[in-house]
C-alpha cells in the first residue's frame, strides 16, 4: 500500500522578536498553534496527536517543555511526541509529523517547533565547561567561520558574496511580518561596513536572536479535500546524520547533506533540482551558507554556488529564490528556525506568502540543519498532490 | 596505565521566566497574602491556576480567590532535608486542596513528626515574612483545627493601592536557578592523553579497521564505531588548516583580541584540532602556516601555537583537513 500523501494545511507563526516578555512559553506556543489552527478553519478537537520540538532543554532550563505544555496545544487525551535534533529540529519534527500522517497512524497531527532565547542560555546549553579539555576559544560564531574561509579558499569566490546575501536576506525580511529584524534603512554598504567579528564574518552576516513559535496543521487526503485553502503537499522528505567530528568530514559540504537532498529528490521525482525548484528556504545562520548549501543541496555543482548569489539569481525576483521570507539571517529562534523554513516552503506553493511570494511557485524546498553540521532534515512541497 | 580522572562539573544559571497573565496574577497574590485559582468551562476551581483548559483546552482567564485554609490528599515524609528544600528540619510534603480549589498544590507542612500527619486533617498556610512573588511566599502549612470555609470569591487579579503601603506592581517574571552537580570522567582514551599531555607529548589513537589518528583520542572511531587502543604520538608541529581572526571578546575568555583561533592539524593526525596561534600579528595568519606548540607551566594544554619558521605547506597536502 502506497503512503498516504500528506497535506499542509494550516500555517502558524509568532511575529519573532527579541523578546517575549508578555507571555510565558506556553501562551507563545499556543498563539503559533492558534494561528495554525485558523488558517485550517480546524478546532482543537480536529487534531489527532501534537509533535513538538525545540532546542536542547538547557536552553531556557525547563526539563521536558513538552509536559507542561500539553494543555496549552491541546493535547490532553492525544499522543504527544517530542524531537531532539539541535538546530535541525524545526524540520525533523516536521518530518515526524508528517511520518504520522503519511503512515495513516493519524490523520491530522499538529506540529510546533519554539524558542524563547530572551529566556534561554544558548552558551550554558551548548558548550559546558568541561574539565580537563580546552575551552572554546572563538564563541558562536568562531566555530563556524573557519568553515566558511575554508570554502572562499576551494572556491575563489569573492569576499563581497557574504555581504550580498545578508543584503538580501535583510531586504527581503522588510516584506514578511513575521521577520524579527526589520532594518528599514540597510544598504550593502551598511552590511560592509558593519564590524568583522569573527573574521571572515561580519557583524551582519550573522543571525538574531529571536522568541518566536511556528506550527502547521498536516493532514490526509480527505482532510486536505475540507481544507479551505489550497493546501501544500509534500513529495518528498528526508533525514540524515553523520558524526559531529570524524577524520575526512567535510564541513564545507557534509556528505550527510548531500545523501539528505538526494533522498529527497528521488522521492520527488526531481532530477535537475536548479531548474525544477522554483523557491528554497534553508537554513543559512551565517550568510555565506548560502552558497556552500546551494552546491550541498546540488544547486550547483562544486565551487560554482557563489556565483548563482552574485549573479542574483537567488533574489527574490531570480529564478532561484532562496529564502524569500528573509531567512535565519532575518530571525532565528532556534529550535523553530528549521519549521519556518518548512512553513516558509509550503506558504509559496500555497501562494501565501504575501509581499514575499515568489511568483508562480510550484515547488519550494524546506532545509534545516544543525548540531555542528550533523543532522539534516528536508521536506519538498508542491502545490499539486504527488503523484500516486 | 595511568588512572582515569574524575573532577566535579557543576553548571548552574538564574533562568528567567515570563509568566503571562496568569501565572502573573498567582504570585502577585502570593505577595499580597492572597491566593488565586482559575475557574474551567466546566466550573472547576485550579489551584495553582493554569493559563489552558486540560481538558477543552481553551484559553483560561476567570481567576478567583480561594482561601488560605485546606485539607492535605496525601503526604509523604521527608526525615532529611536538603540544602534547597523549605524547612531545614525534618517536615512533610503535602498536597492541600485549599477552601474553594477543586485541585490540590504541592507544598511542605510543618509537623514534629509522621504521626502528627494524615491524610484529611486541616492546614493553613504559614505566610513567609518577605515576600517577593514566588512559590515560597508560602513559607509553608501548618495544622491548623478549622471547618473547610465557603466558596471562592471572583477576583480580577489587581492588587490596587492599600492602607499598608503604595499600589502592587504585578509581578511579570521571576528568576528560576538551576544548578546541576555532576561528577565528569573523561574516560581512559582522554586520561591516557592528558596523561601524555603532561610530559609535553600529543597522543592520540589509531582506529584499527580505518587506520585514521584521532586527536584528541575519544576511544572509538566516529566512523567505524570500533575502540581504538593503539597509541601513536603526533605532532608537535602542524599546519594550520583554517582559521577566523576573533575581534569580539568572549565571556570568560582572558584573551586580548584580536586573535586567530585555528584548526591546526598536526603532523600525522588525521583530523585537526582547534588552537589559538601567537607569535606572529594576526593579520599575517595564513592556510598553511607550519605551527608548534608553545606550553607554559602549569598549564594542561599547550596555551596557544607559534610559527615554526618552515615554509608553508602546499594546499594539497591539508585541503582534506580543514
Amino acid at each position: 500500500m502506497p503512503a498516504e500523501p500528506v497535506a499542509v494545511v494550516g500555517i502558524g507563526q509568532t511575529k519573532h522578536v527579541a523578546a517575549r516578555r508578555d507571555v510565558s512559553i506556553a501562551g507563545l506556543v499556543r498563539e503559533a498553534a492558534r494561528r495554525a489552527l485558523d488558517d485550517a478553519q480546524l478546532t482543537w478537537a480536529d487534531i489527532d496527536a501534537v509533535v513538538i520540538g525545540k532546542a536542547p532543554d538547557f536552553f531556557e532550563g525547563v526539563m521536558m517543555p513538552e509536559l507542561y505544555l500539553a494543555d496549552a496545544l491541546g493535547a490532553v487525551g492525544k499522543p504527544m511526541l517530542r524531537v531532539h535534533t539541535a538546530g535541525s529540529v524545526g524540520g525533523s519534527t516536521a518530518l515526524v509529523a508528517a511520518n504520522l500522517v503519511a503512515a495513516r497512524v493519524h490523520a491530522t497531527v499538529l506540529t510546533l517547533a519554539f524558542e524563547k532565547q530572551s529566556e534561554s542560555n544558548a552558551m550554558w546549553g551548548l558548550s559546558l565547561p568541561i574539565p580537563f579539555q580546552q575551552p572554546l576559544l572563538a564563541g558562536a560564531g568562531g566555530f563556524f567561520a573557519p568553515h566558511v574561509r575554508a570554502y572562499v579558499r576551494r572556491t575563489g569566490a569573492p569576499d563581497t558574496v557574504g555581504s550580498l546575501v545578508a543584503y538580501k536576506d535583510r531586504r527581503n525580511a522588510l516584506k514578511n511580518p513575521y521577520a524579527h529584524l526589520h532594518e528599514h534603512d540597510i544598504t550593502l554598504e551598511k552590511v560592509q561596513a558593519s564590524p568583522m567579528l569573527w573574521d571572515p564574518i561580519r557583524y551582519s552576516e550573522t543571525c538574531p536572536s529571536s522568541d518566536g513559535a511556528c506550527a502547521m496543521v498536516l493532514t490526509d487526503r480527505v482532510g486536505a479535500a475540507r481544507s479551505p485553502r489550497p493546501p501544500a503537499w509534500m513529495h518528498g522528505g528526508a533525514m540524515r546524520s553523520e558524526p559531529t567530528m570524524f577524520a575526512g568530514k567535510d564541513f564545507v559540504s557534509p556528505q550527510a547533506g548531500k545523501d539528505c537532498a538526494a533522498d529527497v529528490y528521488r522521492q520527488a521525482g526531481i532530477t535537475d533540482p536548479r531548474r525544477e525548484i522554483d523557491a528554497v528556504e534553508m537554513y543559512v545562520p551565517f550568510s555565506w551558507y548560502e552558497p556552500m548549501w546551494l552546491e550541498n543541496l546540488g544547486f550547483a555543482a562544486e565551487g560554482e554556488g557563489w556565483k548563482l548569489t552574485e549573479s542574483g539569481v537567488t533574489g527574490l525576483d531570480g529564478d532561484l529564490p532562496v529564502n524569500p521570507s528573509g531567512g535565519v539571517l532575518s530571525t532565528n529562534p532556534i529550535g523553530a528556525s528549521g519549521m519556518i523554513r518548512f512553513a516558509e516552503a509550503a506558504l509559496q506553493v500555497r501562494g501565501q506568502a504575501g509581499e514575499h511570494q515568489v511568483e508562480g511557485a510550484r515547488r519550494a524546498l524546506g532545509h534545516a540543519y544543525g548540531g555542528g553540521a550533523q543532522f539534516f532534515a528536508m521536506w519538498l512541497v508542491g502545490a499539486e498532490p504527488p503523484a500516486t | 596505565m595511568p588512572e582515569v580522572l574524575r573532577a566535579p562539573l557543576v553548571v548552574e544559571f538564574p533562568f528567567t521566566r515570563s509568566l503571562g497573565p496568569v501565572q502573573s496574577a498567582f504570585l502577585t497574590g502570593l505577595r499580597e497574602r492572597t491566593v488565586l485559582g482559575v475557574r474551567t468551562g466546566d466550573g472547576r476551581v485550579l489551584v495553582p491556576p493554569v493559563e489552558y483548559d486540560p481538558v477543552t483546552a481553551e484559553e483560561l482567564r476567570e481567576l478567583v480567590e480561594v482561601h488560605a485554609t485546606g485539607t492535605v490528599t496525601t503526604w509523604a515524609w521527608n526525615p532529611a532535608p536538603r540544602s534547597q528544600q523549605p524547612l531545614a528540619r525534618p517536615f512533610a510534603w503535602v498536597l492541600v486542596r485549599l477552601d474553594g480549589a477543586d485541585t490540590a498544590l504541592l507544598h511542605v507542612l510543618d509537623a514534629p513528626g509522621p504521626d502528627a500527619v494524615r491524610t484529611g486533617m486541616r492546614v493553613r498556610v504559614r505566610w513567609a515574612a518577605e515576600r517577593t512573588g514566588a512559590i515560597t511566599d508560602i513559607a509553608c502549612f501548618e495544622p491548623y483545627g478549622s471547618e473547610p470555609a465557603p466558596l471562592p470569591r471572583a477576583h480580577n487579579g489587581s492588587f490596587p493601592r492599600t492602607a499598608a503601603g503604595p499600589a502592587a506592581e504585578a509581578v511579570t517574571g521571576i528568576v528560576a536557578p538551576a544548578r546541576l552537580d555532576y561528577t565528569y570522567a573523561p574516560g581512559r582514551a582522554q586520561s591516557d592523553h592528558l596523561a601524555a599531555l603532561a610530559e609535553r607529548r600529543i597522543v592520540g589513537e589509531r582506529c584499527p579497521s580505518c587506520r585514521k589518528i584521532y586527536v584528541p583520542p575519544r576511544g572509538a572511531c566516529p566512523t567505524c564505531g570500533v575502540a581504538t587502543g593503539e597509541q601513536v604520538e603526533v605532532g608537535p608541529r602542524g599546519t594550520v588548516t583554517t582559521f577566523c581572526i576573533v575581534n569580539i571578546k568572549a565571556k570568560n575568555l582572558d584573551i586580548e583580541v584580536p586573535y586567530v583561533y585555528a584548526h591546526i592539524a598536526l603532523d600525522g593526525a588525521d583530523l585537526a584540532l582547534h588552537g589559538r596561534i601567537g607569535g606572529i600579528p594576526y593579520d599575517e595568519v595564513r592556510m598553511g602556516l607550519r605551527v608548534e606548540p608553545v606550553w607554559h607551566d602549569g598549564a594542561r594544554h599547550p596555551d596557544h601555537y607559534r610559527p615554526t619558521g618552515e615554509p608553508d605547506a602546499d594546499y594539497d597536502t591539508y585541503k582534506e583537513l580543514l
